[in-house]
């Protein structure tokens, strides 16, 4: 069975726990480097990006997190675990892991009654529009030449990415009843497994 | 919907949801909120006095200066709360003006209306209000608040309360999982609550909002506490600034609210952290001085 880690420092992660579980996937939550052992793909879910940042950097799991990805692991923020993955997001006043070729501004709507929810069409998802919550939504402001823009506002701000087997969206999927994008992420993750099924 | 929907209960209660596993922490100055900040808190609760101080001040306490508030939403990028005296929808439409992200319709300020609640859905910005049992935290979701705390007892640095009240919620919510269907609309009467909500609760096995722990944790410990009991986060009042070691106090109750399970890292976060801030014995404070009891 296919295993995703839910990265569980702070913010939404048993909401993706929840909807992880219902696609049958064995789902776990990640608090500490050790639990990242056997993953297929790791989702860093919605919550603070300060507090996550400090809390990964205090338990030792940022070199680990990094490892992960460079053994070809599969990867997916939202909203704050977005900004997280960025390769920069200036008005964090923090690092960033660097690990998806974007540059993120945070808060980028406004405060939170700028929150809004709306339709929109993701490209590589089929069965019509998704219905996007962003809560105090960063927006993808720059794209490195290797990563593919997944969905634009309509004023054609970006905001879902893919590069290679790792995603980054704005808004959060974890917070309707729509599975496309996990049962998505969770394709992505099988397919960075076939060299470990093949030795079996 | 191809046009933003803003102010809905989805973004609102998704804000509360985005807190989870974190610590709300009251601060007074900036200096304070980037502390909070810098210390990993997920939101501040932007005040003019911490409810000790509120407790020990007496007479009438109100909404905080907007200055300060403005201020504090300056200082810092996380989502910043303030609070409202209860049933003061004037106060709340001050603070909705002033972009504030959450509002605490609190009992540790005095109420404006002994009858009534603030009605919540009239306001995009979404409200957080405290509770002692499952009834009161559901009269507050019909009115509209996107997120409930226990109310516990504000200022005491006395767990006692928070968790009479987490575990009466969650008493609550476990005996309506053993009724029948066809006993929920005399559960509701029983509960003073919308019967509509007694089944949501019935089939969600929770509440149907996020359901933060307040009122008296002073320690990693007490958080640690609240969280194992059921909570989906904290709110630490006087806790942090009052105790000897600000800085060190609010690191600590950061990581105890992440590793509420693991008792090694309860340990090595507990050690050395001074002094926490002084407490007060439930029992001996007269009725009138019992902030809990305000609001029902």
């Amino acid at each position: 069975m296919t295993r995703i880690g839910v990265l569980a420092l702070q913010g939404d992660f048993a909401e993706h726990l929840t909807m992880l579980r219902s696609l049958d996937v064995e789902a776990r939550a990640v608090r500490l480097p050790r639990d990242l052992e056997d993953l297929d793909g790791l989702i860093l879910p919605g919550g603070e990006s300060t507090t996550i940042s400090r809390l990964a950097d205090a338990y030792g799991l940022v070199e680990p997190l990094r490892a992960f990805a460079g053994a070809g692991k599969a990867l997916w923020g939202t909203c704050a675990g977005a900004i997280y993955l960025a390769r920069s997001a200036p008005d964090l006043d923090r690092p960033t892991l660097g690990l998806i070729d974007i540059e993120v501004r945070r808060n980028a709507f406004g405060r939170q009654i700028d929150s809004f929810e709306i339709d929109l069409p993701i490209a590589g998802i089929e069965g019509g529009p998704f219905h996007a919550v962003f809560i105090r939504a960063p927006v993808i402001e720059a794209t490195g030449p290797d990563v593919t823009v997944l969905a634009r506002l309509e004023d054609g701000r970006i905001v879902a990415v893919q590069e290679g087997n790792r995603l980054a969206t704005a808004f959060h999927p974890e917070l309707t009843t729509d599975t496309r994008l996990h049962r998505y992420f969770v394709a992505l993750a099988e397919r960075a497994v076939p060299s470990k099924r093949g030795m079996a | 919907m191809d046009e933003q929907q803003r102010g809905t209960w989805k973004v609102k209660s998704g804000l509360a949801q985005m807190l989870k596993g974190g610590v709300i922490m009251d601060v007074v100055t900036p200096e304070h909120a980037k502390i909070a900040e810098e210390a990993g808190a997920c939101s501040v609760m932007a005040l003019e006095r911490v409810p000790s101080d509120i407790r020990a001040a007496g007479g009438v306490a109100r909404m905080s200066d907007p200055e300060i508030i403005l201020r504090i939403m300056e200082a810092v990028s996380i989502p910043v709360m303030a609070k409202v005296r209860i049933g003061h929808f004037v106060e709340a439409q001050i603070l909705e003006s002033l972009g504030i992200d959450y509002i605490d319709e609190s009992e540790v300020l005095t109420p404006a209306d002994e009858r009534h609640h603030v009605n919540k859905h009239d306001f995009k910005v979404p409200f957080v209000c405290g509770c002692r049992d499952l009834g009161e935290a559901l009269r507050r979701i019909s009115e509209g608040a996107a997120m409930i705390r226990t109310k516990g007892e504000a200022g005491t640095g006395n767990i006692v309360e928070a968790v009479r009240h987490m575990r009466q919620v969650w008493d609550g919510v476990r005996r309506i999982q053993n009724l029948p269907d066809d006993e929920l609309a005399a559960e509701a009467k029983e509960l003073g609550a919308p019967l509509e909500l007694v089944q949501e609760v019935k089939r969600l096995k929770r509440l149907p909002v996020v359901n933060f722990a307040a009122g008296g944790v002073a320690t990693p410990a007490d958080a640690a506490l609240m969280m194992q009991l059921g909570a989906d986060g904290v709110f630490v009042g006087s806790g942090i600034f009052k105790s000897e070691e600000p800085e060190r106090m609010a690191r600590a109750i950061v990581k105890a609210v992440t590793h509420y399970q693991d008792a090694a890292i309860l340990a090595e976060v507990s050690r050395g952290l001074g002094k926490a801030m002084p407490g007060i014995e439930i029992s001996t404070l007269a009725k009138e001085e019992l902030l809990a009891s305000r609001g029902w």
